[in-house]
């Protein structure tokens, strides 16, 4: 039985660092993202536009083959470690969605806000910082909550390149003919859920004192 | 020396001119207010006025100084202007406070941040806080909100958020205060109390330019009216003969138009 156990929270850690590693990158980079898509340099806005459609109209599942396989084959030069060719495909296809997210957020804020800023002679930076930022962020703890939590199930998808996450740690059991550690991962994905919704309750609840 | 000379401003829009050459100035101490109806061009000349808007043609001038002239493109760079822009204060319509400032911080955030450019800054921090503080505390009791420093907007009525936009606006101590249809976003029950704020800083002399759908209150406050039509200032004088005794067709017509809608 322990053995199961714990190869299981072996498999998890991973799903865990997949996630925390995603988190940690996909958040600056979509906003890198979404400054090129709202770019006045039109070049560089449909560029960057097209990139996020097609990274958002493609499975995952297909971008981490994509990842792992072209550098050896366009470039001769083999992916390193699978972990890193998951990594970046997740990084990349989260801070396109992420980054829609954020233009969505910053769109919404009324003109009236910029501009009662600049007539009040704060810089444009200011204007940003002071003004327009918290709102944007009020407005996109939502979907980004909704985003995080289907982050934390798609980092078993990180199994088809072969990374030995929960899932495919559990089916090894499962061809001994051992199904309950397949069905028991469930569980580690609700706990870890339940923790993240609630966390994430608390930072919506933290700017529920004014209103946008 | 007037404290504002416009000459000659005019803007378009792709194809449409909405401002056409208009000239005018204002005295230090005046109010004045501009009628006409809606598309004539009222907002846009505001906008113009606190550089929200690049006009074609035209000089402004405050005080004798040139701050903006067309015909030179130095007058358009981002550092100039925003400390030209700070001879104008703008009310809107929408009143446009930060909702997640209070109605204090909404008051003091743009002076705090200005105060940080002052050389003496650094050695005297505290004190220049302290002072921006009080003065913006001073400011909103005079709109008759000291009892509502510490509300955010969304807990304010619509004429207590547009008082505090006002107060917003004369806590940077501008030259020339504009006001966009301050009370058209209001229920009419609460027009008064903005009205009554704006009355009392008339009669304090300040300087202001109030676009305004108010004919008995223009008629009232003002020192002079200006009415627009289509761009162009139509007709510019005295309440009482702009309102009470207009000249122009168009001004009559605007009038007639405005009184049979039941309005007084
Ligand atoms: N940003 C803009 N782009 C194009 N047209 C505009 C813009 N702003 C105003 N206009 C047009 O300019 C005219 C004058 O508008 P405005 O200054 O708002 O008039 P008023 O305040 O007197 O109602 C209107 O016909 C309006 O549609
Ligand atoms: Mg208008």
């Amino acid at each position: 039985m322990n053995i199961y156990i714990s190869s299981l929270f072996e498999g998890f850690w991973l799903n865990i660092r997949l996630f925390i590693l995603t988190l940690a990158m996909a958040i600056p980079l979509g906003l890198v993202i979404t400054f090129g898509s709202m770019s006045r340099f039109k070049p560089l806005k449909w560029l960057v536009r097209t990139f996020v459609w097609i990274i958002r109209g493609t499975p995952l599942m297909l971008q981490l083959f994509v990842v792992l396989y072209s550098p050896g084959l366009l470039f001769g030069t083999p992916m390193k470690s699978r972990m890193t060719a998951a990594i970046v495909a997740f990084v990349v296809n989260y801070a396109a969605y992420f980054s829609e997210i954020y233009r969505g957020g910053i769109e919404s804020i009324p003109k009236g806000q910029y501009e009662a800023g600049a007539v009040l002679g704060m810089t444009k930076p200011q204007v940003f910082f002071k003004v327009i930022l918290l709102q944007v962020i009020k407005r996109i703890v939502p979907p980004m909550s909704n985003e995080i939590i289907t982050l934390t199930k798609d980092t078993a998808l990180a199994r088809v390149i072969g990374i030995a996450e929960i899932i495919m740690c559990a089916e090894r059991f499962t061809k001994q003919g051992l199904i309950w550690p397949l069905f028991s991962t469930g569980l580690f994905f609700l706990v870890f859920n339940g923790v993240l919704t609630i966390v994430l309750g608390r930072l919506e609840r933290r700017l529920d004192y004014f209103k946008v | 020396m007037p404290i504002l000379e416009v000459r000659n401003l005019s803007k378009r829009f792709d194809d449409t001119e909405v401002i056409k050459d208009i000239s005018f100035s204002l005295e230090k101490g005046e109010t004045l207010s501009v009628i006409g109806s809606s598309g004539s061009g009222k907002t846009t000349l505001l906008r113009c006025l606190n550089f929200l808007e690049t006009p074609d043609t035209g000089t402004i001038t405050v005080n004798g100084e040139v701050i903006f002239d067309a015909a030179d493109p130095a007058s358009r760079s981002e550092k100039g202007i925003r400390e030209k822009r700070l001879h104008f204060g703008l009310v809107f319509q929408s009143f446009n406070l930060f909702p997640q400032y209070t109605a204090l911080q909404n008051v003091t955030l743009a002076g705090l941040l200005l105060a940080k450019e002052r050389p003496d800054y650094k050695t005297r921090k505290n004190e220049i806080r302290e002072e921006i503080i009080n003065n913006a505390k001073a400011i909103l009791d005079s709109v008759g909100l000291s009892s509502k420093l510490d509300f955010y907007p969304h807990q304010l009525s619509g004429g207590q958020q547009q008082r505090v936009a006002i107060a917003r606006a004369l806590a940077l101590n501008p030259d020339i205060l504009c006001f966009d249809e301050p009370t058209s976003a209001l229920d009419p029950e609460l027009t008064g109390e903005v009205l009554r704020v704006i009355r009392e800083l008339a009669e304090r002399k300040t300087t202001m330019i109030i676009v305004t759908h108010e004919m008995s209150f223009a008629r009232q406050v003002s020192d002079n009216v200006m009415f627009m039509d289509d761009g162009v200032i139509v007709e510019y004088g005295p309440p009482e003969q702009v309102i009470g005794n207009p000249r122009e067709e168009r001004t009559k017509r605007f009038l007639e138009r405005y009184f049979e809608n039941g309005n007084t």
